[in-house]
């Protein structure tokens, strides 16, 4: 019953660009190009903010993610094809580097979450006095290559982000899945709970912690790769830094981070909102987007703890449940 | 099978264990007690590899375990029930199980381990499907303990099991931890009830201060005021 509707679903996101949106055909596709972009990371930050290792400090591998391939682009020509990988390696560098003491000393909670938010500062920071060659505060342009180029990964048709960003998000999707099914899953849930009872009956949880950090770091950084490349241009206070981080943050807590699609919904509502108050209100009410921001997440966080999508979920299912009941007996 | 020769351990500046010797052989039952603060949790920690050793020597079937972590250490065959049950509340009774026996080597015996299990506590086996955090104290008690199990150890920790329960299911815990030696496991207890514990083990220590100060035969301990003392610590 699942996946007929899942399939139509697929198809319908691979042929949305094709369809007749109206005039404003660009604009959409450029609101559901950012909405699948920032729905990756999303779904990155997802992967360990449910198992309650809550980094507000996600910016930085997005950074780190995004200038690798941006600088190597613009200095040596280097197709992002091949420093991809070299991106995804930097960060998860990082997040060893930042993940590695954490986990082995047992920084948890609120003073994990601390010391990414210092993580993420600390590279937009980096970047902003490297100025000479990151173009620091005013940010760096990636060098043209035309209106059609696979090999830098630069194409003016909007059709093709679209279907790349699709591809990348489905492929995120597919390792969140992945993780959901995993023996790596009860583990990190069970270290979640009880980081002493799970170390006391033998689950290793300095590994277990590190890997899925070092997962969430590099597809984040796949998400600041595909965002440089679309944009084309890099901003240190947008790919670093604490207010992208918890911009991510509030996507994915306002979804639900406990299901497959709830970071994406998540994203895809708080991109609607602030455009919409973007257009709605122009540069009249320049904090306002922030100011409903946080009103919605403390509502959220109170009334929905498993965010909007699983909530309504949840909700769903328990209407659905008697039907269940009755029919379990057959089956 | 299990050695301690001098150990110290503490955390941080603060010294909980000094000097402490002790040994479980195979087969044996043996109970450390004390009074509370008497550094018995820790002891029990640092021989889990939950707290690092300072000084001196952790020896299991004859070889060096000190600075290694938990997880090998469970990987050696010793189990922890740590003090306070701490099961995983929002995870059912069966994952619970699931988790203990989450080592590989133990994962390939896993039906075989839980079908032991539930033979040994067939209430678990009734409310395998229910979340654990709404078990009783005493189920919960038989979770920890089952959970321990199915890593196949050879050596069981009990940290207070009876900490926190009803006199009656103190009385049933015991019988049922008198079961599980009878399985063939080796056990070393760490335990507030001392004339009950007594009753169990073939050995026991008195542990004051972070040191050890009594060690006998439980039967001649039991004649002795060794109970007063562990009680009063004087």
């Amino acid at each position: 019953m699942k996946r007929p509707l899942a399939i139509l679903g697929l198809a319908l996101l691979a042929v949305f660009p094709w369809l007749p949106l109206g005039p404003a055909r660009l604009y959409i596709l450029h609101v559901a190009i950012l909405i699948l972009i920032w729905g990756i990371v999303g779904t990155a930050w997802s992967l360990m903010g449910r198992f309650g290792l809550v980094s507000l400090g996600h910016g930085a591998f997005l950074g780190v993610g995004a200038y690798t391939t941006t600088l190597l682009w613009n200095f040596w020509g280097i197709s992002p094809w091949l420093t991809t990988p070299l991106a995804v390696g930097a960060a998860v560098l990082l997040a060893l580097v930042l993940g590695y003491p954490c986990f082995r000393f047992r920084v948890v909670g609120h003073y994990f979450a601390l010391v990414t938010l210092a993580l993420g500062e600390v590279i937009r920071l980096l970047i902003i006095a490297e100025r000479d060659w990151t173009g620091g505060s005013l940010g760096l342009t990636l060098k043209d290559a035309g209106a059609f180029n696979p090999w830098a990964i630069q194409f003016a048709d909007k059709r093709i982000f679209y279907l790349i960003a699709l591809g990348v998000w489905l492929v995120g999707l597919w390792v969140w899945w992945r993780v959901d099914r995993s023996m790596t899953r009860s583990a990190l849930e069970a270290i979640g709970e009880d980081e002493t009872a799970a170390a006391s009956i033998g689950i290793p949880v300095t590994r277990f912690k590190l890997r899925i950090t070092l997962l969430s770091a590099g597809l984040t950084a796949v998400g600041g790769v595909l965002y440089a490349q679309y944009l084309t241009y890099l901003n240190p206070g947008v790919l670093a830094g604490i207010g992208v981080s918890l911009q991510i943050v509030f996507a994915v807590v306002l979804g639900g981070m406990y299901t497959l699609l709830g970071p994406t919904v998540g994203t895809a509502l708080t991109i609607a909102l602030s455009e919409y108050l973007r257009v709605a209100f122009g540069v009249k009410l320049l904090g306002m987007a922030d100011t409903i921001y946080g009103l919605v997440l403390i509502l959220i966080i109170i009334f929905l703890p498993a965010g909007l999508y699983g909530g309504l979920k949840e909700l769903v299912l328990r209407r659905a449940a008697p039907a269940r009941v009755v029919r379990a007996p057959s089956g | 099978m299990l050695e301690l020769q001098g150990v110290t351990a503490g955390y941080g500046e603060f010294t909980a264990l000094w000097d402490v010797t002790l040994t479980v052989n195979a087969g044996e039952a043996v109970a450390v007690v004390g009074p509370n603060g008497a550094g018995k949790t820790t002891l029990m920690r640092v021989i889990s590899g939950l707290v690092p050793i300072r000084t001196g020597d952790l020896r299991l079937d004859g070889r060096s375990f000190a600075g290694r972590r938990a997880h090998e250490i469970v990987a050696h065959g010793i189990a922890h029930v740590p003090e306070g049950r701490r099961i995983f509340p929002r995870l059912t009774v069966e994952e619970n199980l699931k988790m203990g026996g989450f080592l590989p080597a133990s994962r390939r015996h896993y039906a075989e381990t839980v079908g032991r299990v539930y033979d040994l506590f067939p209430v678990l086996a009734e409310r395998r499907r229910q979340r654990a955090g709404t078990l009783s104290g005493g189920e919960q008690q038989m979770l920890a303990i089952g959970r321990a199990l199915m890593s196949k150890p050879k050596l069981i920790l009990l940290d207070e099991p009876s900490l926190g329960l009803a006199p009656v299911m103190v009385l049933r815990l015991f019988e049922l931890i008198r079961r599980v030696r009878q399985e063939g496991y080796t056990i070393l207890i760490v335990e507030q009830n001392v004339r009950q514990v007594l009753s169990l083990v073939d050995r026991a220590y008195l542990l004051e201060v972070g040191r050890i100060k009594v060690e006998g035969r439980s039967a001649d301990l039991a004649e002795q005021d060794f109970v007063r003392k562990a009680y009063v610590g004087i």
